[in-house]
């Protein structure tokens, strides 16, 4: 396999294009100029960051270094979960429902891919742990969020129909049925959308990685299959669960609907 | 004589303590300005917000049965009754027997072909009327009546009140009627309890 090296040269010819787009925004007073150079800025940085981890993490390949890791990437991704909510639960169930359930689905997802199907020796080896379960928790990270804003949204917007419905004699689980399905479905979609435009309209990412790195396409296109049904299953069984969580946990034990349970987000 | 509705030392963050008696049969109107707690107390009794102190109904504690039961039993019907499906018979509870709909129905001046209507095209009159009906449909206990009339012309409040009198007397079941009107409260007759800053005068 062949992988042409990029010299700081090139990299500095492609933040050019950076510096053309600033000046052109700057010019038409869009605003933007600042934030997208620092933004810029933030990817040298934190990419140059992770690079470095990811080597000392290869060359020190151990069990604990990898689960310390991932316990990082999962913080990382629950926090991301949480302050994409406009309506969140107070206190530690804010936090808390995003990350158990990423930690469930993203979790138990990779280590059953890295142990039955792709199978490298040792199973935790992090040159296939790290990247399966980076891509696993950024695209579950993101059907949770939307999954549980959606609820969120539809339960406030709809709390006099659920106390309506209540008042009737209805159970929570009833009251709330239609709800919870379109929430589940609001968290679906994106991966649905991306399977069904893989290959067509856009070029999945890993694949495009793998095929600049050298590796015959056939093999590349397996990779993608693979991680696009691991991504579907984690993502749906996440975005599943968090909603029924979630909805349980707007109610308490004598199913009365427990909108002062949930604050204000900063968006 | 025993209570069919007792309540003992109710509570919530803007109510109470409260102590209630609602016998068999029996209409209590409560009155009070607005803010005071008129309908916290319909919704803590229905226990649709947190609250403490004891409940019960027909000496059978508010806990020993489940909330779905409880709020079968003891039915709260707001000022403006929800709908969230297309048609008025998809609100009814599962199990509804047509026979017992149509004597509703005629109860309240409704046709029958109002189980087929479109909930878009309801007017606030009818709306109330179902929202009703639809409760009664649950054999409730006790009703709590959260100004039900007050969006409503004088000839269906008064279809309203003939048919919460009617079922009261038939059931022996119990009624709390929150109003506003005056005139009302004279034509509805009864114990007239005001509420003020989440406290019943007697």
């Amino acid at each position: 396999m062949t992988v042409i090296s990029l010299s700081a040269l090139d990299l500095a010819l492609a933040a050019l294009l950076v510096l053309a787009l600033a000046a052109l925004t700057l010019w038409a007073r869009l605003g933007v100029g600042r934030s997208l150079l620092i933004a810029s800025a933030r990817t040298v940085l934190q990419l140059l960051l992770v690079g470095l981890v990811l080597q000392a993490l290869f060359d020190h390949a151990q069990l604990g270094w990898v689960a310390l890791m991932a316990l990082v990437m999962l913080a990382v991704a629950g926090y991301e979960v949480m302050a994409r909510q406009e309506r969140r639960f107070a206190g530690f169930w804010g936090y808390g429902i995003g990350a158990a359930t990423m930690f469930v689905s993203a979790f138990a997802v990779t280590v059953l891919a890295l142990t039955t199907m792709v199978g490298p020796t040792p199973w935790w080896e992090p040159q296939y742990a790290i990247p399966l379960l980076g891509m696993l928790l950024g695209n579950t990270m993101t059907g949770i969020a939307l999954g549980l804003d959606r609820l969120t949204q539809t339960v406030w917007r709809e709390r006099r129909v659920i106390e309506g419905r209540l008042a009737l004699g209805e159970s929570w689980v009833n009251a709330t049925a239609t709800m919870r399905r379109e929430a589940s479905r609001s968290g679906l979609m994106p991966t649905i959308n991306a399977m069904a435009a893989a290959g067509v309209v856009s070029l999945p990412g890993m694949m495009t990685g793998q095929i600049l790195a050298g590796v015959p396409p056939v093999e590349a296109v397996k990779y993608q299959i693979l991680i696009m049904f691991l991504i579907a299953a984690g993502t749906g069984f996440g975005a599943l669960g968090a909603v029924w969580f979630a909805c349980r946990r707007l109610f308490d034990h004598r199913s009365r609907l427990r909108l002062d349970r949930l604050r204000a987000g900063r968006r | 004589m025993d209570c069919l509705l007792e309540i003992e030392g109710l509570e919530t963050s803007h109510l109470g303590p409260v102590d209630l008696c609602v016998q068999p049969g029996e209409l209590v109107q409560i009155t009070g300005a607005s803010g005071s707690g008129k309908s916290l107390l319909l919704r803590a009794i229905a226990d649709l917000d947190p609250n403490r102190g004891r409940v019960r109904l027909d000496d059978q504690a508010r806990d020993d049965l489940a909330p779905t039961d409880w709020r079968r039993k003891v039915a709260y019907v707001p000022a403006e009754t929800a709908w969230w499906a297309l048609q008025v018979a998809e609100h009814f509870p599962a199990g509804w027997v047509r026979g017992e709909v149509q004597g509703w129905l005629a109860r309240f001046s409704l046709p029958e072909e109002s189980l087929q209507w479109d909930i878009e095209r309801l007017s606030s009159g009818e709306r109330q009327r179902l929202g009703l009906l639809r409760a009664f449909l649950n054999h409730p206990r006790v009703l709590l009546l959260d100004e039900p009339t007050a969006n409503l012309d004088l000839e269906n409040t008064r279809r309203i009140e003939r048919a919460v009198r009617g079922y009261l007397a038939e059931e022996a079941a119990g009624a709390l009627w929150v109003s506003h009107d005056t005139l009302q409260r004279q034509r509805l007759g009864g114990r007239i309890l005001e509420i003020r800053a989440g406290k019943l005068d007697s």
